[in-house]
């Protein structure tokens, strides 16, 4: 019997994903492991890759389609065999299914549990002791293949699955509607995946989160003093952004504050012991938080070669999905763009995100005297659930120590 | 440990409750004088007399309800009917007398007695002398079923038949009264209502009683061939069936075959799978199936009768089903 | 089990004035308890089927009157008569028949299955002739055990022509077993006459087939039957033989409450020229005759006996119905059926 190729969730995230491009055509034999198709995530360009070896059979979907995870894009089979779904058991021998397994993500991220996906008819075949271990573990029935009858799942389909908790939701996302209008001069762009999610998980944030902002304003003069002169004896080993040294900074006050470096679990508050501290970069149409982990054992040295890293594969959409989720504070930079001052929408579950503004030389009282400064604001949004005021309060307090007495970092 | 025939078997547990207890005695056709229809109580006449082993007229329904009778008042009768066929005419005594008196009579009247006989088919007998009627009687409250499936256990359970209190029907084979095994040495006796792992396995439980049993354990082995091991549960008892054993052997196997003489519709088998559903759905990673005779009366041609009867072949095709396997 | 009123003399007495006094009680109390019971069936209080035994009183009294505590009797559907004339009290009785908890079958039984193991009472038996072999089982056990007791069993004329009493009257005349089989010809199996539906009219005439001494008794006068009961009980006790007594008897009522006395297959004038012979009007002619029974005595025995219908029939309404937590109990010796057969776990 053949097997179906369906369109997996290849980011914990994912609810649909854009075939970009088939790289297996049909008639053409296909090992396991082998990649199918290129498909856009909500965050990515993933590979899809064969679960069965055969030929390919049939290509549901064409380059350039949208489909929902679970749906089936195609057929990998033997020649001549039927694709329209037999009856008959499964002639898969009693050998477990071989091939890789989806890639694992970070940590279970608290997200909401997953719905079941529906099939065209709406259910999911599965034996009941399938959907108690797919239960137990919650793995998602409609991301599964079934080799029983009738694509049934049992028991043996879930041992090739990871353990770890894959967080789809199965719904299909409302098609875009565009007005009839008697106005001309706009262009009407379709969301891309990328927008779609920023687009749904922001607004999941600033919804219910209640959120309050804490605002401090940075001597950034030894900052700027000590940069310069690391990256005059640096050399070509690499540059330290401003950017970085904010990092770094955050990184110790966090461990100094574990309060702020917490999750809101709904029903309980999760504070993490290492320092993951999720960078928002600006990507060609939105916005993506690649994660600096274990930023407290890391140098600065260590930090700015990863934010390179990261921020330049992120611009090529060439991150793995563990290296965009995970974080457990947030640090958004808009200095580079003169902004002053603003505030950031904070990265559920994380309990809080620092906006960093520009560094500008402004006028300031040092020893009561009016001198030109080096001055840098920075503002905390903070989830009240986690974060107290006082709480917020003296993290910010000891980042700005810290930052205007830099050799604290290595104390 | 002593090798003994089935028949031997049940021969010897007569005698020793016979020895024991002398409020036991045996009736039917031919039992006496000709040493029993298929030689089970062998020497018995000669030991205990022609008061205690008692020839019949051709009279089933007669003689069924002289035993009620006798074991109303304080004797232990073991009835025996030649082939549980012809206890068709005697039913009425076995379900509307014994089976009943003590609830009817608001527990003064216990029948504590034994039917016991060969049910089911041998070799070409023909439809009339095939049938195996375990399921009619197990559908019945007040009465027990037993059918051993080997020398030990028929020799055990017959012994706890006849001290029983209540009406026991007992389901002996004429194709397993030559059938060879160990059997413990003295005091050997089998509690009612205990089914029996006889192979112990994790990939799949095949059930079976009475003559499905050595099925079940030659299917077993040809499962083992194909890297698949079976565990093998004798029930032993039909009524009251050893729920216990079932639900635990399926809770740790995962998937269920039931093997049985009979016919399919509401058949032992029946039972087994309702229990199982009801009590293991979550355990299950396949639907329970079946293995039974065909629904036919059973025919005379050699060939037909096995196609007409349960086998191995039938039993591991099953199992393969159960477990995903390709069909052979 | 439940108390009993034996009777005074088992035995030999046939000519006592006691003695009949004793007959004609016991026929009142089973004529009285018989009418009180079609009015409570009348009533509802009674369901299910209930034969009566009108008419054919004196075929209990005489025949039970020859036997001894240690016997055994079985009998069909219509024994409200053996049970009462053995001695089961008429409070157990109807108490039973309104499927009481104080009934001698605790409720379970009702109308056809009364039973009471001290007194040997084997029921209570409702399918034709089934229990004919049974009390041939009991006369087995006496026979097996050396005792001389006497296994009695009733059965209507109908019940002749099933297999059962052919097969059992074999098995006992061939096996010598200590038995009495009393065949109560009331002339009719439900609705049929027995022309039409034996071969052989005179019924006592197949103790041939089975090589039985046989009587054809008048089952009206309960003298008679006294003296043949005697004759067969004394075979029994002392030869171990069995015996075929036809009892022929009439029952004044219908087959059951659901059949009428007449109009359908007996004539009222039939039904008329019975009632001449009413066991209890010959019996207390008798005792007229004799200078043992005037107005007086009649009517003290009649309240007497009709304060004690009443009092079972009062005791019978306050008694409570079975308790239903029971449901299960003496299915199996062992105590409750276990319950899993029916419901498992989920249940």
């Amino acid at each position: 019997m053949a097997t179906k190729i369906v369109m997996e969730a290849l980011s914990p995230t994912m609810e649909e994903g854009r075939l970009i491009e088939w790289k297996k055509q049909e008639g053409e034999p296909v090992a396991v492991g082998e990649v199918l198709a290129e498909v856009e995530t909500d965050k990515a360009v993933m590979e899809l890759v064969a679960r069965s070896a055969g030929t390919l059979l049939k290509q549901l979907v064409g380059a350039g389609a949208t489909v929902p995870v679970s749906s089936a894009v195609g057929w990998i089979g033997q020649p001549g065999e039927s694709v329209d779904g037999g009856t008959t058991a499964s002639p898969v021998t009693g050998q477990r299914p071989t091939g890789p397994v989806p890639p694992a993500s970070a940590p279970a991220p608290a997200q909401p549990s997953s719905r079941p996906a529906a099939e065209p008819s709406g259910r999911v075949k599965a034996s009941p002791l399938a959907k108690k271990i797919a239960g137990e573990r919650g793995v998602d029935l409609g991301a599964v293949s079934g080799s029983g009858p009738e694509g049934r799942i049992v028991k043996r389909d879930l041992e090739a699955v990871s353990g770890e908790r894959s967080v789809v939701s199965g719904t299909i996302a409302p098609p875009l509607t565009s007005h009839i209008s008697p106005l001309t001069g706009f262009t009407d762009t379709p969301l891309t995946q990328i927008r779609k999610t920023i687009a749904k998980r922001l607004a999941q944030s600033i919804g219910p989160i209640p959120t309050f902002y804490l605002t401090a304003e940075v001597d950034m003069e030894r900052v700027a003093e000590a940069r310069e002169a690391l990256n005059a004896a640096a050399g070509d080993q690499g540059k330290v952004s401003f950017n970085d040294i904010v990092l770094k900074a955050v990184a110790t006050a966090l461990r100094q504050h574990p309060a702020c470096n917490a999750w809101w679990q709904d029903d309980h508050i999760r504070y993490w012991d290492a320092v993951h501290i999720g960078m928002a970069v600006a990507v060609e149409d939105g916005l993506i938080t690649p994660v600096v982990r274990d930023a407290q054992t890391k140098s600065l040295r260590q930090i700015s070669a990863e934010t390179r890293d990261l921020a330049g594969r992120a611009r090529e959409r060439k991150l793995r999905p563990e290296e965009y989720t995970g974080s457990t504070f947030s640090v958004s930079n808009l200095g580079m763009f003169d902004i002053e001052h603003f505030t950031a929408i904070i990265n559920p579950p994380e309990a809080g995100i620092l906006a960093v503004g520009s560094i500008a030389q402004v006028p300031a009282v040092v020893n009561g005297q009016v001198q030109v400064r080096r001055r840098m604001r920075m503002t905390m949004s903070c989830d009240h659930r986690v974060i107290d005021g006082a709480t917020g309060a003296k993290f910010l307090k000891t980042l700005k120590m810290l930052l205007e007495n830099p050799l604290a970092l290595v104390w | 440990m002593t090798l003994l025939t089935y028949r031997d078997a049940l021969n010897q547990a007569l005698r020793e409750e016979m020895q024991r207890d002398d409020r036991v005695f045996l009736m039917g056709e031919e039992v006496a004088e000709y040493d029993g229809a298929y030689k089970v109580s062998r020497g018995l006449l000669k030991e205990f007399g022609p008061k205690r082993i008692v020839d019949t007229p051709i009279a089933e329904l007669g003689f069924a309800g002289i035993g009620v009778g006798a074991a109303m008042v304080g004797l232990r009768p073991v009835i025996e009917m030649m082939t549980w066929n012809f206890a068709l005419l005697a039913i009425d005594q076995i379900v509307n007398a014994a089976a009943k008196m003590r609830y009817m009579s608001g527990g003064q009247f216990g029948v504590p007695i034994v039917f016991r006989g060969p049910s089911g088919a041998a070799l070409q007998l023909g439809a009339q002398h095939s049938q195996a009627f375990e399921s009619w009687y197990a559908h019945i409250p007040g009465l027990k079923v037993v059918a051993p499936a080997t020398a030990a256990d028929a020799k055990g359970l017959l012994k706890s038949s006849i001290r029983d209190d209540d009406p026991v029907i007992f389901l002996e084979g004429e194709m397993l009264y030559n059938l060879k095994g160990e059997v413990p040495e003295g005091e050997h006796v089998v509690p009612i209502g205990k089914a029996e792992i006889k192979r112990a396995g994790s990939d799949v439980t095949l059930i079976g009683h009475s003559k499905t049993v050595a099925v079940a354990l030659k299917a077993a082995d040809q499962l083992a061939e194909l890297g698949v091991n079976a565990e093998v549960i004798d029930l032993r008892t039909i009524r009251p069936l050893d729920t216990e054993a079932i639900l635990n052997s399926v809770s740790r196997t995962n998937r269920c075959v039931v093997a049985e003489e009979g016919w399919p519709f509401a058949g032992v088998g029946a039972q087994v799978v309702d229990l199982i559903q009801r009590d293991a759905f979550d355990a299950l990673d396949a639907p329970v199936l079946r293995v039974t005779g065909a629904d036919v009366p059973m025919p005379y041609n050699k060939h037909l009768e096995k196609a007409a009867k349960a086998d191995v072949g039938k039993v591991v095709e099953a199992a393969k089903k159960v477990l995903y396997m390709a069909a052979s | 089990m439940a108390t009993s009123t034996r009777p005074e003399r088992a035995s030999g007495d046939a000519g006592t004035a006691e003695l009949f006094r004793h007959y004609l009680r016991q026929m009142l109390l089973i004529r009285h308890f018989e009418e009180k019971a079609g009015e409570a069936y009348s009533l509802g209080k009674i369901g299910g089927f209930c034969h009566l035994y009108i008419g054919q009183e004196a075929v209990a009294v005489g025949s039970i009157a020859a036997l001894r505590p240690d016997d055994y009797i079985t009998s069909a559907y219509r024994e409200h008569g053996q049970a009462l004339a053995r001695g089961i009290t008429s409070r157990a009785v109807m108490a039973e028949l309104f499927g009481k908890a104080t009934g001698c079958s605790h409720g379970r039984g009702g109308s056809m299955h009364l039973f009471d193991a001290g007194l040997g009472f084997l029921g209570g038996h409702a399918i034709v002739g089934s229990h004919i072999p049974i009390a041939a089982g009991a006369a087995f056990a006496i026979k097996y055990r050396g005792g001389d007791q006497v296994s009695v069993c009733y059965f209507g004329e109908a019940a002749a022509n099933i297999g059962a009493f052919h097969e059992t009257l074999n098995m006992a005349s061939l096996w010598d077993l200590p038995a009495v089989f009393i065949c109560e010809n009331n002339g009719y199996g439900m609705g049929t006459a027995v022309a039409r539906a034996s071969a052989v009219k005179s019924l006592s005439a197949r103790g041939n087939a089975y090589d039985m001494p046989a009587e054809a008794v008048d089952g009206q006068d309960v003298l008679v039957v006294r003296e043949a009961m005697d004759r067969a009980v004394a075979r029994a006790r002392t030869e171990s033989k069995p015996t075929l007594l036809e009892i022929r008897t009439y029952r004044f009522v219908g087959h059951s409450m659901s059949d009428a006395a007449h109009g359908t297959y007996r004539t009222k004038d039939e039904v008329e020229e019975y009632r001449r012979r009413d066991p209890i009007k010959v019996l207390a002619e008798r005792m007229r005759t004799d200078g043992t029974l005037d107005d007086a005595r009649w009517s003290a025995l009649e309240t007497e006996v009709k304060a004690e219908i009443d009092d079972a029939y009062t005791f019978a309404e306050a008694s409570p119905d079975p308790d239903p937590s029971e449901l299960y109990a003496n299915v199996y010796a062992g105590g409750d059926a276990k319950r899993e057969v029916r419901g498992g776990k989920a249940s």
